[in-house]
């Protein structure tokens, strides 16, 4: 599986006129894959709404960067602001969506992101407030971890990042909606069936009966 | 009403157990000359108070007061990005105080704009419950947290009058929030300007809350300095 293909998937959630937040990473990536005319408004919880790539050498401005302090560049009709103000639009309800990395998602759609009790130890930064905030939450991991143990789970078993707050989980193995009751597959990647999803999953995945049938082409 | 004076005179406002606030976002629209002479001055026990831990790999920003082991405390809501920084922490030579970055930014606020409390939803459900007073309002559970104010706060601004009115270019992010919440306020600015050369609509703070400025590295230094640490992370 070519590792731009979470990224493309991600990409066709993007609906013209969405404001949208992007985590680190894989949910960065999926900006280049925006569809041909859908109009997304990328905002930056350092305080920036609508900015663009990378400048080139010599036309950077230090102080246009992303969360990372990485550069980046302002589009016309862009605008900066205070993290007071960024995180009024966050906390507030006004960006569409939010799509985010995950240590760990259960069928309740609660996260865990932020920490390992003895390994890890970052602090929450935003993320809290994104997953909060944002309208519609799309996770987007692999669907295993390194030792290919599922990181779709019962119950997270690491801290909680939210609770009970993921719409959408997009992985490397197939994209699954929390819903009514639990977990609903709604897509396979391509060669992977409905019965290794079942496998690599230790949350309940309600409608799999449905899909036990379907032939991988 | 603000006072021209030298970083090197302003960085005598800190001293040994001084509350710190540092402006800026991870490294980026960081005070750069204050920090370093902060560094060198080698105060120490600070309680040190900013928005992230600077830029990733440590040493930069208050990674450079980290190295030092000049820090007692810190404030923030991130600490990824500096590996020098969590190993204090995890050794005990670091007390941590965590909250969510927009709870952190809140508390500043209220910190300087007189209020007696942050209380938010972010954070219910999760860990973070054991960091704050739990209330209800109108039936609706809520976190409560204190403000947080600091001795000195350290900012960063583009240009200042001489009246201490501040513009800011690019992302003002933490900068114009902490410059309401410290006993003194220091900002680091590329220009001075006369007076009535920022029009009031572009003051992004307001001269009545800043003490002290003192001149920074000009906008076209500051530039080198960023692209050349871009450069060699791999970031351009």
């Amino acid at each position: 599986m070519p590792r731009n293909y979470i990224a493309r998937r991600i990409a066709k959630e993007f609906k013209d006129g969405m404001y949208v937040n992007l985590g680190i990473g894989i949910p960065t990536e999926s900006a280049n894959y925006i569809p041909e005319g859908t109009h997304v408004y990328l905002q930056t919880e350092n305080g920036g709404l609508m900015f663009g790539p990378k400048p080139k050498r010599g036309e950077t401005n230090p102080d246009i960067a992303n969360a990372g302090a990485e550069p980046i560049t302002m589009l016309p009709g862009g605008a900066v602001f205070d993290v007071a103000t960024s995180f009024a639009m966050i906390r507030g309800g006004h960006i569409d969506m939010t799509v985010v990395g995950a240590l760990e998602v259960d069928e309740v759609g609660s996260i865990a992101s932020w920490k390992i009790p003895g390994k890890l130890l970052t602090g929450m930064g935003g993320a809290m407030d994104l997953l909060y905030g944002c309208k519609r939450v799309i996770v987007a991991m692999t669907h295993t971890d390194k030792h290919g143990n599922p990181k779709i789970r019962k119950n997270c078993t690491l801290p909680l990042t939210a609770a009970g707050v993921v719409d959408l989980i997009i992985t490397d193995k197939a994209v699954l909606r929390v819903g009514e009751g639990g977990l609903y597959l709604e897509e396979l990647a391509p060669g992977v069936t409905a019965a290794e999803v079942e496998r690599l999953t230790e949350g309940t995945i309600l409608n799999i009966i449905e899909w036990e049938h379907i032939e991988i082409t | 009403m603000a006072v021209q004076i030298t970083p090197e005179e302003a960085v005598k406002k800190i001293i040994d157990k001084s509350s710190v606030m540092i402006g800026g976002f991870l490294g980026a629209a960081v005070p750069l000359i204050m920090l370093d002479l902060i560094a060198a001055a080698g105060v120490k026990d600070l309680t040190v108070i900013s928005i992230g831990a600077g830029y990733r790999g440590g040493g930069v920003d208050i990674g450079k007061l980290v190295l030092n082991k000049q820090v007692i405390k810190y404030v923030t809501a991130h600490v990824g990005t500096d590996p020098n920084l969590i190993k204090q922490i995890v050794n005990g030579e670091v007390e941590l105080e965590l909250s969510p970055m927009g709870t952190f930014v809140e508390r500043v606020r209220a910190g300087g704009a007189g209020l007696g409390a942050v209380v938010t939803p972010v954070g219910l459900g999760t860990e973070v419950e054991e960091m704050a007073e739990k209330i209800m309002v109108d039936g609706k559970p809520y976190l409560l947290f204190k403000p947080i104010r600091a001795d000195v706060a350290v900012i960063k601004a583009y240009r200042s009058d001489p009246l201490g009115n501040l513009q800011y270019q690019g992302m003002s992010n933490t900068n114009p929030i902490m410059a309401t919440a410290a006993d003194i306020v220091i900002a680091e600015v590329d220009e001075m300007v006369e007076v009535g050369d920022i029009a009031c609509e572009d003051v992004g703070t307001p001269g009545i809350f800043v003490d002290y400025i003192v001149q920074g590295h000009s906008y076209e230094e500051r530039k080198n300095i960023y692209e050349e640490l871009w450069i060699a992370t791999n970031k351009l």
